[in-house]
């Protein structure tokens, strides 16, 4: 049994594997991450370190939408 | 302060008197303001509050640039244009609401697309750009040639009940970022919605379009924390503001260490 991690995710809470990345759980919520940003504690992740990433228990992250309308 | 010309008429006095009184705005503030030269790109569901704000606070020269003509569907929220002004260009219909508004303040009529070359004409003759476009190429275009250009960029988006607004300043150098290291590129045509496709609550529009406008003047005045290197977000139906933090990014095509965006050729001339 591998072990996992509490996080939130737009505030519903989750269970990740320990050692899952940003981009792990992105492909896992299966995101296209072409139009979203993500915030991790308050901050937004740049998209060029999500497989950096590692999760830590008690990370809270919500998706940003990627919007464009005036 | 050199050279700030403080001579107001009694006119001006009683018009700003509501700022004058304001200890971070007072004579010298609102002769900032009167010097200022600001582009509005875009005047629509944002472009409409944001114009009227800046107007009526006394922005001496606004531009507003806008290739459109105004349709019944706009008047849902952009409310500086009028019914009996359908079909008319969207920038000299604005230009028009704002010479009633306040006849102080020169506004300077751009009735044509924002392109690449409009862009390397139109921003080095502005002090600061304020997106309030509907499209992502356009956006991208505005937040590229502000970073290449040197201009400050107070940037709004909406969409459905959601705002976002930000300021980049990347051009100063860290900490500041840029647009990009948001996203670093447009989603592919067809991914995300308009808000002629998805739809988007008028008075949303008016809520970030007069957010961006208080941060153009802050941004003018140099009062207060600014918006650049944070990201406000805000849910209407949550009724909830948020502002994280937004860093630069090393990696940034844009703005990073080995940037790989050098001019607007990638962008339609």
């Amino acid at each position: 049994m591998e072990a996992t991690i509490p996080i939130s995710v737009n505030g519903e809470a989750r269970q990740v594997p320990a050692a899952a990345t940003l981009a792990d759980l992105l492909a896992q919520i299966g995101l296209d991450i072409r139009k979203v940003a993500v915030e991790r504690n308050l901050e937004i992740v740049p998209r060029s370190r999500y497989a950096e990433t590692p999760l830590a228990a008690g990370d809270r992250l919500e998706i940003v939408h990627f919007i464009g309308g005036g | 302060m050199r050279g700030m010309d403080l001579d107001f008429s009694d006119a001006e006095l009683h018009r700003y008197s509501r700022h004058i009184l304001l200890q971070d705005v007072g004579a010298v503030g609102q002769a900032r303001l009167r010097a200022a030269r600001v582009l509005v790109v875009g005047a629509g569901g944002l472009g409409a509050p944001l114009a009227l704000y800046l107007a009526a606070a006394g922005v001496g020269t606004i531009g507003i640039l806008d290739h459109d003509a105004l349709e019944l569907s706009n008047l849902q929220r952009q409310v500086i244009h009028s019914t009996a002004r359908i079909g008319r260009n969207k920038a000299e219909s604005a230009a028009e609401t704002l010479a009633g508004l306040n006849p102080e303040v020169r506004v300077e009529v751009h009735p044509r697309r924002m392109d690449a070359a409009t862009a390397r004409d139109q921003i080095p003759r502005y002090d600061l750009v304020c997106d309030g476009t509907d499209n992502f190429p356009t956006r991208f275009l505005l937040g590229d040639a502000c970073h290449l250009l040197g201009r400050p960029l107070v940037s709004a988006a909406v969409l459905r009940f959601e705002g976002q607004l930000s300021t980049f300043k990347s051009h100063l150098g860290a900490p500041h970022p840029c647009h990009r290291c948001l996203h670093p590129e447009p989603p592919p045509p067809g991914l995300v919605p308009s808000c002629s496709e998805a739809g988007v609550l008028g008075a949303v529009t008016g809520v970030m379009g007069t957010l961006q406008a208080a941060e153009v003047l802050k941004e003018i005045l140099g009062i207060g924390e600014g918006m650049s290197g944070r990201l406000l977000l805000w849910d209407a139906l949550d009724a909830r503001f948020r502002t994280i933090r937004l860093r630069r990014d090393p990696a940034c095509a844009l703005c990073g260490e080995a940037a790989t965006i050098h001019d607007l050729s990638a962008h339609a001339a």
